[in-house]
């Protein structure tokens, strides 16, 4: 059984999506897929152990060996990521049954549940597996999945995003499939583990350069990097708000993942960033993104399009920890990758709530609301503090460690610009702060209440996680810590 | 009872918790929510002169609680100057509680409950900055400061109330986030520790141009020492009710500010080092500065409680000053001077609250003939004045003798001449209020009659008149203070984890 | 080798954008659509024609031939057709359903619906 944990982490939930469909009511397939994300989150705890004791775990599936069979192949940091993915989608769903009631029709809960799990399949799978063609398969299973789950929003606008998040996601996994086709043209392997052992007898010809380039360019659509951001702040947006919690939460953070995959582990840190400009580029663009998408979140109105944007930003911080080029940074990008999705779950979960009781989150309705929704609005200033960087929240911890490793470089105005742009993320949770807590109660505010104990208690849950970790970070800081050096010694 | 020095040190922050806890529990009695925070007070207060009498005995307390980084612990531990800065923090928590009684009462303010609770969550906070063994610790603490009084100068919930604490945080936040944060980072990234160490952190390795910028960092970065550029926060948090301008910002907030300079001055430079780092001169001439503009933007101020905070400002600079002056006398100036401007300044502002609530005025030029109203808070505004001025009897003669010696030493003739000048501005901009409160001149011309003599509720009152004569205290007996002054020096570090039992 | 001995490599980019330049160029949804399958259609190209051995023939066993075109491509090039279609099916619900609440397929239109909504 422990030896097949790989692969059910996958198969769990990529089963239970159809069972969903047999079942229909919406109330009992809701306890069903709390249960299925349950014994995911479960077997990725089973993993980290296994990990921990045993180093990387190979897993050949249908018994087919490596390189010819697909190899799942668990090392720290997708064990780490995978905790990640499973944690929040588990939180994110036990919220479901009561917020789609507001949401989502009730003919069509059933399928908002299978587009979940299916999405939730996708993106463990994409961090399972140690197959670059696989990880293709699954990035479509999820993006699809994601497309369908995005166009369930009640706005129309829901449906104009969800399609042209399609175009510009199919467009990147195209770029990737070219990507992963000229490699495998070069080296006739497509395990990734192989393919980084063979692709330094080819590493200096033009093909292998023609395949990194489109990976990159795929990859840094899919995470949604500044400037190929503009699927996503409508995307979240219109979104039903579950939706927008768990795909802020998990899905970026895969994307991250698949370029620390080929860009470390395949190509190899010597090559990726020594040979080609990646650092260069991935600083520029992400200080961009850092600047750029933070100053547009202060003006937003819509407060979901406001945490969209700033999504963007937080993507810019994980980037620039990236192009530091040490070990250090990349362990300040690992440590943010799983900390802002504690902070943006907390704070769309928050944002669920709100949308439950008013039924739409424009800045200007939630005057005085701070009053009326006390726990939902306390969380949204937690969750805020966190994104801002205050101590005792999961937010400085990843703040200490990228600044920490901009220093240790010797690269002091990145620093500064890190620091600078937690003054932006003051400026725009500020202005959400006061509108809730300063300004008199609107009058169709008057009869709101509080949300219910369905979105309370996993957002709540995520809340207190935003302060356990950030408090005791042990868990995330070694763990994040034995990847990125992991990583770096693979690289060379 | 005896209680071992660690769960003392531990008590000094968790008794305010305790109070908060309980004045949620009681929220709708306010009798016993105002008692439960005053017991707390006194309570606190034991516990920090128990800490002093174990100091005096050479029992040191120090508590690690937990490893939030790998090297970084969140811990305590008493040491001479946080002794002193805990010393009247706590001491003065009951007094303004007590002022606060009157005050809030008969101001008839809201949400009450709410104001005592982030009282009593504040000064958790000030007791774990005074007891911070590292700066990692002093900074989560100082940063959760911020944000647990900015409720508190928010309180009105008005347009004006809702502006000031937007500078308030802005300031305070983005200084801490930006400069502050950054410092600790370089620090730790260039020493390997943060511990505070007596005789500094740094080896020879580290490069003086980044000492340089470090100082400059940390100067600017620790917001709540209100050293010019960065002062704004001060007079915007006015809008807060005068309670918490009283113990906020005249003791607890900018004495944080201050207190943290001054450890970092002694326990994270050192002062030889001090001494040698290029960029200590230059502060120095900023913060001589700071004090002269501060006292001259005051003389201006029509809003009492502005003048007051302006007046804190070039208080403050003082400190800053003896920090940054690294030499013996410059420390015992600096610390000596956070005792006394506390007791000083804190009566100003009861003075000042004391007049809103019982004559409705809140501007200087109202005031001429208010000693006939209201005698004894303009006799205690008197006596007040003299101590932030310098002049016997005030205690803050001490500490401005000791700051003029410790210049003069180093030949620090600019700092000698800002002194001078800067007491020649304290008496022009804070005698003329109870010296025309009294004689109002004009011909005998009395604006309100003397029938009517209305001072403020008997609670404030009594706080006003305590701080009063606390300030004269002070200057008759220093010795207890000049003694911890002098032991900040002193201090070896060597005797960690003594537990008493 | 001259530059037309790997036609097979100018049909693909040749397709790739032009596939590319509808998406991007046309305003209609469905047309995009289309570009979209055009563009992943070359990539299918790409990938059969690596898998091309000279003078080789299809991998079924046979005793007297020993030469066969590799396999693996073509199999993983069915798996992205199915990607494809998914995707392509997907896309134009989406488009059905943007008809229904929009009343027109012309992004011009569309957007010009949303910033009136604004």
């Amino acid at each position: 059984m422990l030896a097949h944990l790989p692969v059910l982490q996958v198969i769990v939930p990529l089963i239970a999506a159809p069972c969903c469909l047999m079942i229909r009511s919406p109330a009992v397939v809701g306890r069903f897929v709390q249960l299925a994300t349950l014994a995911t989150l479960i077997i990725s705890l089973g993993l980290v152990r296994e990990v921990l004791e045993q180093g990387v775990l190979s897993y050949a599936l249908g018994g087919w060996q490596a390189p010819w069979g697909i190899e799942y192949r668990i090392d720290p940091l997708n064990v780490y990521l995978l905790v990640l993915v499973s944690l929040l989608g588990t939180i994110v769903i036990f919220a479901a049954p009561t917020s789609i009631k507001s949401e989502i029709a009730e003919d069509k809960q059933t399928y908002f549940y299978v587009a979940y799990l299916l999405c939730f399949a996708g993106l463990l799978g994409i961090l399972a597996t140690g197959d670059a063609f696989n990880v293709f398969v699954f990035l479509e299973i999820s993006s699809l999945s994601s497309y369908t789950l995005i166009a369930l929003g009640q706005d129309r606008r829901a449906l104009w995003a969800s399609y042209q998040y399609l175009i510009m996601g199919t467009i990147g996994a195209t770029f990737i499939l070219i990507g992963i086709g000229l490699m495998y043209m070069m080296t006739g392997t497509l395990n990734m583990h192989d393919l980084a052992t063979r692709l330094d007898n080819v590493s200096e010809t033009n093909t292998i350069f023609t395949a990194f380039a489109f990976l990159f360019i795929g990859v840094c659509l899919k995470l949604a990097l500044f400037p190929l951001h503009l699927w996503l702040p409508n995307a979240y947006t219109y979104a039903p708000s579950l939706v927008t919690a768990f795909l802020a939460a998990t899905a970026t953070k895969v994307a991250i993942y698949i370029l620390l995959r080929f860009v470390f582990s395949v190509f190899g840190a010597e090559f990726s960033l020594t040979y080609l400009p990646v650092r260069e580029i991935l600083l520029v663009l992400g200080l961009m993104g850092v600047v750029f998408a933070s100053t547009v979140a202060i003006y937003q109105t819509n407060v979901k399009k406001l945490f969209a944007y700033s999504s963007v930003a937080q993507i810019g911080y994980m980037i620039l920890g990236l192009s530091i080029g040490s070990a250090a940074g990349l362990m300040a990008t690992l440590l943010h990758m799983f900390n802002h999705a504690l902070m943006k779950g907390a704070l769309f979960l928050a944002l669920t709530s709100v949308a439950f009781r008013l039924k739409q989150t424009n800045l200007t309705n939630m005057a005085g609301i701070g009053r009326q929704m006390p726990l939902t609005m306390a969380a949204v200033v937690v969750g805020g503090l966190s994104l801002i960087g205050t101590p005792l929240t999961v937010g400085f911890i990843s703040k200490w460690y990228l600044v920490l490793a901009a220093i240790e470089q010797g690269w002091w105005p990145l620093a500064f610009v890190v620091l600078f742009g937690s003054l932006l993320a003051l400026i725009y949770v500020w202005r959400i702060v006061e509108t809730a807590y300063f300004q008199p109660i609107s009058a169709e505010l008057s009869g709101v209440r509080e949300a219910p104990v369905g979105i309370l208690v996993p957002m709540w849950v995520l809340v207190l996680l935003n302060i356990y970790f950030g408090i005791d970070s042990q868990f995330t800081v070694s763990l994040s810590e034995l990847a990125a050096h992991s990583l770096y010694l693979e690289g060379r | 009872m005896i209680l071992s020095l660690a769960v003392l040190l531990q008590l000094t922050m968790i008794v305010p918790l305790l109070a908060a806890v309980g004045l949620l529990v009681f929220r709708r009695q306010p009798n016993i929510r105002e008692a439960v925070t005053l017991i707390a007070g006194v309570v606190l207060f034991v516990l920090v002169l128990q800490l002093y009498a174990n100091y005096q005995r050479n029992l040191i307390a120090n508590v690690h609680w937990l490893e939030i980084l790998p090297g970084l612990v969140l811990s305590f531990r008493v040491e001479a100057l946080s002794l002193m800065f805990a010393l009247i923090a706590s001491l003065l928590w009951p007094v303004t509680t007590l002022y606060a009684i009157g005050y809030m009462r008969a101001h008839e303010e809201e949400n009450q409950t709410r104001f005592y609770l982030c009282f009593a969550l504040a000064i958790a906070a000030t007791m774990a900055i005074c007891f911070s063994a590292n700066l990692f610790t002093l900074f989560i603490f100082y940063e959760l400061l911020t944000l647990s009084t900015y409720p508190l100068v928010t309180h009105a919930g008005t347009e004006e109330a809702k502006r000031g604490g937007r500078t308030y945080l802005g300031i305070l936040l983005s200084t801490s986030i930006v400069f502050f944060l950054l410092a600790i980072i370089v620090t730790w990234v260039y020493a390997g520790t943060l511990d505070f160490l007596p005789g500094g952190l740094f080896t020879d390795a580290t490069p003086q141009w980044v000492l340089s910028v470090l100082l400059v960092l940390f100067f600017f970065g620790v917001g709540k020492a209100a050293l010019m550029p960065f002062h704004r926060w001060l007079p915007a948090a006015m809008v807060a009710p005068t309670p918490v301008s009283a113990l906020l910002h005249a003791v607890a907030v900018v004495k944080a500010g201050v207190f943290t300079l001054l450890k970092i001055s002694v326990f994270v430079f050192g002062l030889d080092l001090l001494a040698e780092i290029q960029a200590t001169q230059w502060m120095l001439y900023l913060a001589g500065a700071s004090v002269l503009l501060a006292s001259l933007v005051a003389l201006r101020q029509d809003n009492l409680k502005k003048r007051l905070a302006y007046s804190t400002i070039g208080q403050l600079g003082y400190i800053s000053v003896g920090a940054l002056l690294a030499t013996e006398l410059g420390i015992i100036g600096g610390s000596m001077h956070i005792v006394a401007h506390a007791f000083g300044k804190i009566t100003l502002f009861f003075c000042a609250g004391a007049i809103l609530v019982a004559a409705h005025k809140t501007k200087v030029s109202e005031l001429r003939g208010i000693g006939a109203q209201m005698p004894i808070t303009m006799a205690a505004f008197f006596i007040a004045s003299l101590s932030i001025i310098g002049v016997p009897p005030g205690g803050g003669t001490w500490s401005k003798w000791y700051l003029m010696l410790g210049s003069l030493e180093s030949g620090q003739w600019f700092i000698v001449i800002t002194l001078a000048l800067s007491t020649l501005l304290n008496i022009a901009y804070l005698l003329p209020i109870p010296i025309l409160a009294f004689f109002p001149g004009g011909g005998g011309r009395v604006v309100i009659s003397s029938e009517q003599i209305k001072e403020a509720p008997l609670p404030a009152l009594l706080a006003l008149c305590l701080t009063a004569t606390l300030s004269i205290l002070l200057f008759l007996y220093p010795q207890p203070f000049y003694g911890l002054s002098q032991a900040i020096l002193a201090d070896t570090g060597a005797p960690y984890a003594i537990a008493g039992n | 080798m001259s530059w037309l001995a790997q036609y097979n490599y100018w049909v693909v980019i040749v397709l790739m954008m032009t596939g590319f330049y509808i998406v991007i160029a046309s305003g209609n949804l469905v047309k995009k659509l289309m570009g979209l399958t055009i563009f992943q259609t070359s990539v299918f190209i790409l990938y059969i024609s690596m898998g091309k051995v000279r003078g080789g023939t299809a991998p079924i066993l046979e005793p007297d031939i020993d030469l066969y075109s590799n396999p693996l491509p073509h199999v993983l090039i069915l798996t992205a057709i199915v990607v494809g279609i998914a995707t392509t099916a997907l896309g134009l619900a989406l488009v059905v359903r943007i008809k229904e609440s929009y009343g027109t397929v012309e992004e011009a239109e569309i957007q010009q619906k949303d910033n009136d909504q604004c």
